[in-house]
């Protein structure tokens, strides 16, 4: 037996420079595990894990996940309410769809990346009402922008490219010569390049947060009028959350139809889905990118555990009081955590550190 | 170019003036569909009011009451016993919700209260069907579903029993609010909870007080929608139709609940029967909101909503 | 304290729930996935038809011992009509090797069709999902017997006409589509359209947003436009409130059709006796006076083996997925013909769906004759020769009130063919040659 020591210890890392003390991750335990979970990410579920778990499971983490890290700029960040999402998915959705079937050769990233812009644009011009609407009010904006754009796509065929079947659907494409969207394409194709989106967008959004415009979000969402006093431009600033929130949004959108669903009318995209998001966003922690990972867990696979669970157990019932009761239990679990830590799972994760720091001794 | 300003400014009101009639039935349909979001958004203006609560559950808590009233006459329990024991129900509920979900919550932010009601939501609807099937039941509450017509105008006997009693529920629960100690106090806890209790107003009682009369709310609000559509699970998407009258009332208000109520239903209906065709028609849903985002333009704290005064 | 109990609580949940199980098929029996919806807002569609299903694949197991001595097994899953929900299903329901999957959700349907060529599973989505899917030289994969929506619309028509006295009769008549919002309630409109062009009849379009608990302005409208005939698409709810709204202003019964989701037992409970004589589409017989009934009786619920209630046998829905289980398995039986009695690949039955011929003998010794028509499904045909009829509400029970019609075929046939090579076209399918198939 060797002698207890902890693990998780911050003493003896000097900080010699500015730079290293203002890293993303400052300890290096941090950093080590952040690396090796990407790194094992990128590279052990396509290679172990079944279609179940990548198409039914991770994928749709994976990219709600993207949604939730734009929604959570904007409301956990910014302080302004959205009820839109699900509007702004559908935008880079039907962005994407028509982008890519009349430009065939351009890259698909590049056309997810156009669709996210896209959706940014429209994100800005229904983010203006919140220069004067404020709290549970600004929701009536975002939701107006939620029913008119799904109307919107519902009733205008070109941008379905006039379907008889009034759905939009993922092309074959391929990225670097692996076809990555279509019925064709493997899920771990399909994984790979969601896990880089959400990868990619979560590094730029924590560096986001970090710095200026992290900042005067955060100014504005604590108290507005003193953040104008001390200059943060609240036009500027409010609507910069919404077009960056909004681009994630889309970004994600597109990502639902080409790399999960690989069809979908507008229903996939309604008032559901930006109470889903929003649901992810406040159970992760407002504020928080990695609460959007664990916030994206706790409502997407959560059932699905309940789901199986009895199952698992050896237990036979009928779906529906298996379903009836797996919402109890949910439903419970949500008050659970909630009064447990009212400050979503991220900040139990912390706190979960702060013991960490002195595990293996109790004090 | 001008026929499309034609189509929108001035065809529309050629048709109105042309079958003033069929005008009349459309402002009464909206008024009717108007009082009967009011009585959702109610339930919402109460919570909100005394517990700062956005309550997400609001809608189950309707399909809930409905689904336990028509349970109990299915079982044959007579129509004022089962009343009776509903109301018994919601009042249960409201003092496990206290109990359960607000009082370890107490001082927490309004988004968490928010999200906590989400769980409240998920958790009865699972209850509610587990307890009571999920099928259509038909809620018979004696009122025939009959149209009579008065100088060319019809008028539904159901719609207008149910928008009467919107009305006097909705008056009833203003005064309630404005002219007794307890209605009061309960503004005083919406304010700020602690406040409110550090001043010696009992927090728990008036969260029962206010969550049962929101379940009593939801059961009226269950039985008139019940009696359009059955007693099933969509009674719990009827929220979504509270949503933009609440935004344009003011959380807080109750007249607000209803003149909101009043300005979406007339505004809606209008809108779909002599805009919507111009557009292919189903602009109600984001029409309303449209209506509510231009009025909250002018006004940001809603028609009634308590003036939001900002300090550094 | 707290914490720790709730990390390590997570922790055994995960690891104990987590993994999906893939418990290998029971050798020697065949698998059919069951997508169901029990709950939720659509359940009261939902459970009829998943009922229909258990208790047909087990009639079939308990009276026959299985199809030709194999065995059907099935599992059912719960999606609550939700597509992601109905995917997760699919997904871990297709570890136990499925042949086939009826989505009974247009959402899930849509989800399916790309998948069922890569996962070599037949979707039958019968009388919904894509229309387009019945020309089978694009869509080898997807059925849609015994009808199409289109052909639908088109006998729907045939049967105002016929009400009125002759196609020519049509002219000038005005007729009135409500229809849920949402591509499955638009896809009546271009049959509808083009036939109001043929015979000049004034057609009016009607959106009822989702859900559709709010319709006071649509029957505002139809109160100005006065139809003659009014035709719903409609789904779950709004179905309940379309009826009673109907009835709520006094418009004729009698000239309310809706199409085959619109005319359950269910959709005409709330409205109660205002609801008589409300019509709709229809293309298998309601009632439990059929001899299957007898068999489902005796061999399922006398022995306390049904999925249900006794007294939902029969109902609309009911007999729905009773016909639908009945083509399943006669499909499987086709196969058998050509590939022996053994478990099949999905590859067999497909085989099986595309020569699927159900006589009129075969039906009798089914117990189904009268329940539904015979039934023919080629290579090029995944729509079949099916006929639709209409019924009518008396109060109680639907009672059948016209002939089998014909689709008017050379009208949709054509625009089916079109749609297919469009939606052929986006998941880049060749077209093949049926001529070369045997």
């Amino acid at each position: 037996m060797g002698r207890l020591e902890v693990i998780y210890r911050e003493a003896g890392q000097f900080k010699a420079t500015y730079a290293s003390d203002q890293a993303i991750f400052p300890i290096v335990q941090d950093r080590v595990v952040v690396v090796a979970i990407a790194v094992v990410a990128f590279v052990v579920p396509p290679l172990v894990a079944g279609e179940y778990w990548l198409q039914a499971i991770l994928i749709p983490f994976l990219i709600y996940t993207l949604a939730a890290i734009g929604l959570n700029l904007l409301t956990g960040y910014a302080g302004q309410l959205s009820l839109g999402t699900g509007g702004f998915m559908a935008v880079g959705a039907y962005s994407a769809f028509k982008l890519t079937t009349a430009f065939p050769q351009l890259s698909i990233v590049v056309v997810f990346l156009l669709s996210g812009l896209v959706a940014a644009v429209i994100g800005l011009g229904f983010g203006i009402p919140s220069l004067r609407i404020k709290g549970f009010y600004l929701a009536v904006a975002t939701l107006a922008a939620q029913f008119f754009l799904i109307w919107l796509f519902n009733k205008v065929a070109w941008f379905t490219n006039y379907a008889s079947s009034g759905t939009i659907t993922a092309p074959h494409r391929t990225l670097l010569g692996v076809t990555v969207t279509g019925p064709n394409a493997s899920a771990a194709a399909r994984y790979v390049m969601a896990l880089a989106f959400v990868a990619v967008f979560a590094l730029v959004a924590k560096n986001l947060v970090r710095g200026r415009i992290g900042r005067s979000w955060m100014a504005i969402r604590d108290r507005d009028i003193a953040a104008e006093i001390i200059g943060v431009r609240p036009l500027r600033t409010k609507l910069l959350a919404f077009g960056i929130s909004s681009f994630y949004c889309g970004v994600a959108g597109a990502e639902l139809v080409f790399l999960y669903l690989g069809s979908a009318e507008t229903l996939a995209f309604d008032i559901n889905q930006s109470f889903l998001v929003l649901f992810m966003v406040i159970i992760g922690g407002l504020g928080s990118i990695l609460g959007s990972w664990l916030g994206a867990a706790f409502i997407l696979m959560l059932p699905i555990l309940l789901t199986n669970l009895p199952h698992a157990v050896g237990l036979t019932m009928s779906v529906a009081l298996q379903k009836q009761i797996e919402l109890m239990v949910f439903g419970g679990l949500i008050l659970f955590f909630l009064i447990v830590e009212p400050h979503g799972l991220a900040r139990l994760w912390q706190i979960g550190k702060e013991k960490l720091r002195l595990w293996p001794f109790p004090h | 170019m001008v026929d499309v300003v034609y189509a929108v400014l001035v065809a529309p009101f050629k048709d109105m003036a042309g079958s003033p009639a069929f005008l009349v039935e459309v402002l009464i349909g909206g008024v009717f569909a108007g009082l009967m979001y009011s009585l959702v958004a109610l339930g919402f203006v109460l919570i909100f009011k005394a517990s700062g609560v956005f309550n997400f559950a609001q809608g189950v808590m309707v399909l809930f009451a409905a689904l336990t009233l028509v349970g109990l006459l299915e079982r044959g329990v007579p129509v004022v016993l089962a009343l009776a024991l509903t109301t018994a129900v919601m009042v249960a509920l409201a003092f496990a919700i206290e109990r359960f979900v607000l009082r370890p919550l107490v001082n927490q932010e309004h988004i968490i209260l928010f999200m906590a009601t989400i769980g409240l939501n998920f958790f009865l609807e699972g209850f509610g069907e587990m307890l009571w099937g999920a099928n259509v039941k038909k809620l018979d509450i004696g009122i025939p579903d009959r149209s009579f017509v008065v100088r060319g105008v019809q008028i539904n006997e159901l719609e207008l029993t149910a928008a009467v009693t919107a009305a006097l529920l909705v008056t009833l629960l203003a005064m309630f609010f404005q002219k007794t100690r307890i209605g009061r106090a309960l503004r005083a806890v919406a304010d700020d909870h602690e406040a409110a209790l550090s001043i010696g107003i009992p927090l728990k009682t008036i969260w029962v007080v206010v969550w049962s009369v929101a379940g009593v709310v939801a059961i009226v609000a269950g039985l008139m929608w019940g009696a359009k559509s059955g007693v099933q699970f969509s009674l719990s998407l009827i929220a979504l139709k509270a949503l933009p009258v609440l935004i344009l009332g003011g959380f807080e208000s109750v007249p607000g609940a209803i003149v909101g109520g009043l300005i979406i239903g007339i505004g809606e209906k209008v809108g779909e029967v002599y805009w919507g065709p111009l557009v292919g028609g189903a602009i109600e849903n984001w029409f309303a909101y449209v209506l509510a985002l231009a009025f909250l333009l002018a006004r940001p704290q809603g028609l009634f909503g308590e003036k939001i005064i900002e300090r550094v | 304290m707290t914490l720790r109990v709730l990390l390590v609580g997570t922790l055994a949940l995960i690891l104990a729930g987590g993994l999906p199980l893939t418990k290998a098929q029971a050798a020697g029996e065949i698998f059919i996935p069951l997508l169901v919806y029990r709950t939720g807002p659509y359940a009261p569609n939902g459970i009829p038809i998943a009922n229909g299903a258990a208790d047909y694949f087990t009639l079939v197991n308990e009276r026959d011992g299985g199809i030709n001595g194999v065995k059907i097994t099935f599992e059912e899953c719960e999606d609550q009509y939700d597509t992601k929900q109905g995917v997760e299903c699919y997904e871990r329901l297709k570890a136990k090797s499925p042949v086939l999957v009826n989505p009974y959700s247009t959402g899930i349907t849509y989800q399916l069709i790309p998948r069922a060529p890569v996962d070599k599973v037949v979707v039958h989505s019968m009388g919904y999902g894509m229309t387009a899917s019945a020309d089978g030289r694009w869509f080898p994969w997807v059925f849609n017997f015994p009808m199409t929506y289109w052909s639908q619309a088109s006998a729907f028509v045939k049967y105002v006409a016929l009400q009125e006295g002759g196609m020519d009769k049509l002219k000038g008549k005005k007729i009135a589509h409500i229809y849920h919002n949402s591509p499955y309630g638009k896809e009546a409109n271009p049959t509808l359209e083009e036939l109001a062009r043929r015979h000049a009849f004034e057609l009016t379009l009607l959106a009822v947003d989702h859900p559709g608990q709010e319709q006071k302005a649509t029957w505002l409208q139809i109160r100005r436009l006065n139809p003659d005939w009014i035709y719903i698409s409609g789904w779950g709810v709004m179905n309940q409130v379309a009826v009673k709204e109907a009835a709520a202003i006094g418009f004729k019964m009698d000239r309310v059709v809706g199409n085959w989701w619109t005319g359950t037992e269910v959709d005409v409970i709330p409205a109660g006796d205002a609801a008589k004589g409300y019509k709709s589409m229809n293309f298998n017989a309601p009632g439990a006076g059929f001899k299957v009934h007898q068999d489902i009786n005796k061999f399922l619920y006398d022995k306390g083996k049904g999925a249900g209630r006794r007294d939902g046998i029969g109902e609309v829905l009911y007999n729905r997925m009773v016909v639908n289980a009945m083509l399943n398995v006669e499909a499987i039986r086709t196969a058998m013909t050509k590939y022996g009695n053994k478990p099949l690949t999905g590859e067999q039955v497909r085989w099986g769906f595309e020569n699927l011929d159900i006589t009129e003998k075969r039906l009798e010794e089914l117990g189904m004759k009268g329940m539904m028509r015979p039934l023919r499904v080629t290579c090029d045909n995944h729509e079949g020769n099916g006929l639709a009829f209409v019924q009518q509400w008396d109060g109680k029970k639907w009672n059948i009130v016209s002939d089998w019609i014909e689709p008017i075929r050379d009208v949709v046939r054509p625009k089916l063919e079109a749609a297919a090579v469009d939606e052929a076209k986006k998941l880049n399918y060749t077209m093949r040659d049926c001529a070369k198939e045997k």
